[in-house]
């Protein structure tokens, strides 16, 4: 796993366009007819909530051609126009990832949130998108010469249009990536990222959330306890995705100084890992992640730990961008083809209103959410604007859910159609910490 | 690229429009509102100003120059142009007051008519006229295509006959773009507007409202009896062409409509950030970092309240963009109205009562903003309207279908 780093040449600006196209030529290769078969489930059965599993590192992490010093991306340059134009690479990487999530998630989606887990298949698959290469430098094998925090919104709402689970599943292990990116030292970025760059991308979680009401990320019951060089973790995380599958975790924990972030290897038998399915993200394998003095590092600083918290929350605000889309897309031919009282339902206005409404409130918070991903790639200040997205995307997002079941009655309450698999999704934005990040 | 922040070369005019709103027209804001009817003499002299603005090539103060189309030019860039600059400029103003805007000379909703669909002949000769629009009518609001009043062909002339109401600044300015119909029998396809001169026969301004808000600006009820108007007056096409007629008036709100959202925004904001100012004298702030449910329930309503103005913002300077790139914008651009109309009510009725006494008395602003903001929410067509609008969009439904 380890060694690609010094093996891969740099790239020039060509280079990283080339880089996208290559995945653009796999995807075409996507084997969506063998998807649907189930897999077994190597990990844990959904109903098996008491299942109780230890970690699931089976790989060795060992620094390899390390940098002199950690690799950090520039903040991208504003033109300075108001533009609502992706960049022709931004177009490319959505144009895959919509048809990914068109023709392997949607599909899918149904029999992923049954099994509680996502398909291997299409694990690897969008592992072959690059999903977790986007804010990995090129130096350390990844795509990128700059912040790409915009690329990551849009990526992950094309996802979630596909399937909220099972986008969280496939994010994953990119959240560990970018965050070991943008805060990693030089150590910490040529011991993991090889992993993430190279043919078999890892499950790994970013894992903020603590099972407890009015949880706050700024203020942690997991501790870090200075021991050694490093931290021992004591505590548990709550709704970490694919938390049975991961090998390697980015923790947060609160030290002497504050919050912060802390690399946890799985491998440690302090670490257990619960299932937890919840309510929605069912594909996404929720666990709770048991922490007994586990032997961490820590990742970045105080400062850098609120970016993170902000970040997830980004990912989050854009990963709801698609799924209330998904609504919107679904419940429009439905109520223009359902006849009561002898014509469409769609020609009265109690029911136009509310699909005028999902269209209006989304594109509102389609807005907010770009702002707040395009001012954190530029590196200017986005804590409102984040703020401000999760508000919306938490209100609307959920009023979307819930108006799509209500568009279409009794029908939209059986699972024949996606609709309260959408509404039981779109519960998680405004709950869910971590586990994204963009 | 996706960049949502203000555009850099209209960062200074931004500034300049904003010392204008705070240093002429909030120091007058309360003085208007009190004496209704009474012309706001300062407004001249502004009005001067934003001539000379929008000879400069800026958007201007109120917009009403800044939403002609651009011509179809095709070197490939984005453009940050007019309409944008005037969404921007009008959102300052509007944060001074909105009332006052509206009375803004040379810069009415019927000169932004005549900017929208004037030919180029008609443009030089309206230029440097104040212009109000008159579409509603006594029995007729919200249904423009079922107007009352009349056009009659006559030579050179059509003879205009009808009544119009809520014309904003009817009693000041100069001239009305008048909607009137050249044949009731052939509905909405035979809808046009001229621009109609104060000192036409005819015509007669007979009284001012009285009105729950926006007071500085006067809302006037026009009569035509026999009104004679020059046939070269007409707005866009004298053919009675099916529904591109009417359209091509329609087409106005298109490029109205932002600006009206434009306005909501402005008022919101003025709303938010006072609140912002005396919640933080109580001792409340927003920490944008903390969940919500662990602050206080003040700062929560606070959040709550500038996510809504912040997508209202957005999705207004999203419709302003789209027609500045040639792009249609018809949806968007209701999407900016209903969204801003009633985030701009409800933002400036909440915000009062956070302030309690200090919002609800005159001793502040906080409660003229919530009665100016309530007609920003209907005119320029209501939110009922706008969501009629975007619904029959996303649908893919007639008027006839959705009604």
């Amino acid at each position: 796993m380890s060694g690609q780093v010094g093996t891969r040449s740099r790239r020039d600006a060509i280079g990283v366009g080339v880089a996208l196209l290559n995945r653009v030529a796999r995807s075409r290769a996507i084997d969506r007819f063998g998807l649907r078969k189930r897999t077994e489930r190597v990990v844990f059965e959904a109903t098996k909530t008491g299942f109780r599993t230890a970690g699931a590192l089976t790989r060795s992490f060992t620094a390899a051609s390390k940098l002199g010093k950690p690799a950090r991306l520039p903040a991208t340059r504003s033109t300075g126009r108001f533009d609502l134009t992706p960049t022709e690479d931004q177009q490319l990487m959505v144009g895959v990832v919509s048809e990914f999530a068109a023709e392997v998630l949607r599909p899918a989606s149904a029999a992923a949130d049954t099994a509680c887990t996502t398909d291997a298949r299409v694990l690897a698959q969008s592992a072959e998108l690059g999903l977790s290469l986007i804010e990995v430098p090129e130096e350390l094998g990844g795509i990128v010469t700059e912040r790409s925090a915009m690329t990551g919104v849009l990526v992950a709402e094309a996802m979630a249009h596909g399937d909220l689970g099972q986008a969280v599943a496939c994010l994953a292990p990119s959240a560990v990536s970018t965050a070991i990116s943008l805060w990693g030292d030089e150590t910490q970025q040529a011991t993991y990222l090889p992993a993430f760059t190279g043919s078999s991308v890892p499950a790994a979680a970013l894992a903020i959330l603590e099972p407890r009401p009015l949880f706050d990320p700024f203020d942690l019951r997991t501790r870090a306890t200075p021991h050694g060089g490093g931290y021992l973790l004591n505590g548990v995380k709550s709704l970490v995705p694919r938390g049975a599958a991961a090998e390697l975790f980015v923790i947060a924990a609160r030290s002497a100084d504050g919050p912060a972030l802390f690399l946890v290897e799985s491998g440690h038998p302090g670490v257990t890992i619960e299932a937890e399915p919840s309510m929605g993200l069912r594909a996404a394998s929720l666990a709770r992640v048991l922490l007994a003095d586990v032997p961490a590092v820590q990742l970045g600083t105080l400062a850098d730990y609120a970016d993170c918290v902000r970040l997830s929350r980004l990912g989050w605000c854009a990963l709801s961008l698609g799924t209330a889309k998904a609504v919107l897309d679904y419940v429009t031919p439905y109520v223009n083809s359902r006849v009561a009282f002898g014509e469409p339902i769609s020609h009265r206005q109690s029911v136009a209103f509310m699909v005028a409404n999902i269209g209006i409130e989304l594109e509102g918070m389609r807005l907010v959410t770009y702002r707040a991903g395009s001012r954190a790639e530029q590196g200017l200040p986005f804590a409102r604007e984040v703020a401000l997205a999760r508000r919306l995307c938490t209100e609307y997002g959920m009023k979307i859910g819930t108006d799509g079941v209500q568009l279409l009655g009794g029908h939209g309450f059986v699972k024949e159609h996606p609709v309260e698999r959408w509404y039981r999704d779109l519960r998680a934005i405004g709950v869910m910490e971590g586990g994204v990040l963009v | 690229m996706i960049n949502l922040e203000t555009p850099r070369k209209f960062r200074a005019f931004v500034h300049q429009a904003h010392q204008v709103a705070a240093e002429m027209l909030r120091p007058n804001s309360r003085r208007y509102d009190l004496a209704e009817h009474a012309y706001p003499k300062e407004l001249d002299m502004l009005a001067a100003m934003v001539d000379g603005l929008g000879a400069s090539g800026t958007g201007s103060g109120a917009g009403a120059g800044g939403v002609r189309r651009p011509e179809a030019d095709e070197d490939g860039k984005v453009k940050n142009g007019s309409n944008l600059s005037s969404v921007l400029s009008v959102t300052e103003m509007s944060w001074g007051d909105v009332g006052l805007l509206l009375s803004m000379p040379r810069q009415g909703l019927g000169n932004s008519a005549i900017a929208s669909v004037a030919s180029d002949e008609q443009l030089r000769r309206f230029d440097g006229v104040w212009a109000g629009m008159a579409i509603t009518e006594p029995g007729c609001g919200s249904d423009s295509a079922n107007i009352q009043t009349t056009a009659r062909r006559d030579g050179d002339v059509y003879v205009i006959d009808g009544e119009k109401i809520f014309v904003t600044a009817g009693g000041r300015c100069d001239a009305v773009v008048v909607w009137a119909t050249l044949d009731k029998s052939l509905g909405r396809a035979a809808i046009k507007s001229f621009v109609v001169f104060k000192d036409t026969p005819g015509m007669t301004v007979e009284r001012l409202e009285h009105k729950l808000g926006i007071r500085s600006s006067d809302t006037a009820t026009i009569r035509f009896e026999n009104c004679r108007v020059p046939a070269s007056n007409l707005l866009g096409s004298p053919e009675v062409d099916g529904e591109k007629g009417f359209a091509g008036v329609m087409q106005t709100f298109d490029n109205t409509r932002p600006l009206v959202a434009a306005m909501a925004v402005g008022v919101a904001r003025a709303s938010l950030e006072a609140t912002r100012d005396l919640l933080a004298e109580a001792g409340v702030t927003v920490d944008y970092d903390r969940p919500i449910h662990l602050q206080p329930a003040a700062a929560a309503s606070y959040l709550q309240m500038e996510a809504d103005w912040e997508a209202a913002h957005l999705l207004t300077l999203q419709a302003a963009w789209m027609a500045d790139n040639g792009k249609p914008n018809s949806l968007q651009a209701s999407m900016a109205k209903a969204k801003a109309g009633r985030a701009g009510n409800d933002i400036t009725l909440r915000c009062i009562e956070l302030a309690g006494t200090l919002g609800y008395s005159e001793h502040h602003l906080l409660e003229k903003w919530s009665r100016d903001s309530k007609i920003l929410d209907i005119f320029e067509g209501t939110q009922q309207i706008q969501q009629l609008i975007v619904a029959r969009r996303l649908l893919g439904k007639t008027s006839a279908e959705l009604k």
